[in-house]
């Protein structure tokens, strides 16, 4: 299938060099920016692959909430500015940083192939995907019955995750009583968690 | 020729190693984010092609579940980073080693 090698290399392509554009970008707004990038890429593998719910999960999620919000915290620190990545805080880090790359990619890597040469390839008898249904109703129906234990614990997560979020970007009160003027306006925000 | 399953598998421990190697290598704790961010996604990745390679829906199952975490990490990070560079600006990974703050 030439269509599928063709997506693949380019979606390849597009994944890593948002991934190095990471990396390498002095402005903190380009990282955020190629890391958009970079998961577009992996949305569109994954529709390759049929996992359409997850593209659009991935898309709407990541690129639509995380990177946003990555973009809200620099443009409200104020932190756009870029920095200067030519001089080495610690001597030998990145020569160090290559080797290790150099053996990490090694290694995953042959862990994977291996890993696909001795699947059997027999289908799975849980949830198995190729059974003409659309890929969201299986997903749904794994979700909702054999993992609905995890998914409801996802649900205290994400409130303890929301609780800790308003408790850490609160303003702190100032100790002095006296003082109500500079913690009038942080009022709003954090007197209930108070 | 045909896309390999295992060219899935290569280009996510490629994806994965930038990510880490990111994490140490840079300073600005936001853009260490963004590493982690990356790692993430080759995993994802990963468990998305042996879904399909074995035939399973627990994978998706399970990258369904790494979007949320990923989710409620970043949301605490981000609060985090914005406690520490409020209180002094231009800090970097380096300068919050002692957890005071």
């Amino acid at each position: 299938m030439i269509v599928e090698t063709v997506v693949f290399a380019v979606a390849a392509v597009v994944i890593l060099v948002g991934a190095f554009g990471v990396v390498f970008s002095r402005n903190p707004v380009h990282s955020a920016l190629m890391l958009v990038m970079t998961l577009f890429g992996v949305a569109v593998l994954f529709v390759a692959q049929g996992a359409h719910f997850l593209a659009a999960v991935q898309v709407i999620v990541y690129a639509g909430a995380i990177v946003v919000l990555f973009l809200f915290v620099i443009m409200l620190l104020g932190v756009d500015t870029a920095e200067n990545l030519g001089t080495e805080p610690l001597a030998g880090q990145r020569p160090a940083a290559a080797v290790f790359a150099v053996l990490s990619v090694s290694l995953l890597a042959l862990l994977g192939v291996r890993a696909v040469q001795v699947s059997t390839g027999a289908r799975a008898v849980t949830g198995s995907l190729e059974d003409g249904r659309p890929n969201v109703a299986v997903l749904a129906e794994a979700l909702f019955t054999d993992y609905l234990f995890a998914f409801e614990v996802t649900s205290v997560l994400l409130v303890i995750a929301v609780v800790g979020a308003v408790v850490m970007a609160r303003r702190p009160r100032r100790e002095p009583a006296g003082d109500e003027a500079a913690v009038v306006p942080a009022a709003g925000a954090g007197s209930e968690a108070a | 020729m045909t896309v390999d399953d295992s060219w899935y598998l290569l280009l996510s421990a490629v994806l994965f190693t930038i990510g880490a190697s990111g994490l140490l290598v840079r300073r600005n704790p936001l853009v260490m984010f963004m590493c982690v961010e990356l790692m993430l996604n080759a995993v994802n990745l990963t468990f998305v092609t042996f879904s399909s390679v074995l035939d399973d829906v627990a994978g998706q199952v399970v990258v369904f579940f790494v979007l949320v975490v990923a989710a409620a990490e970043v949301v605490v990070g981000l609060g985090i980073i914005v406690a520490i560079l409020r209180r002094r600006p231009n800090a970097t990974a380096d300068d919050v080693s002692l957890l005071r703050g």
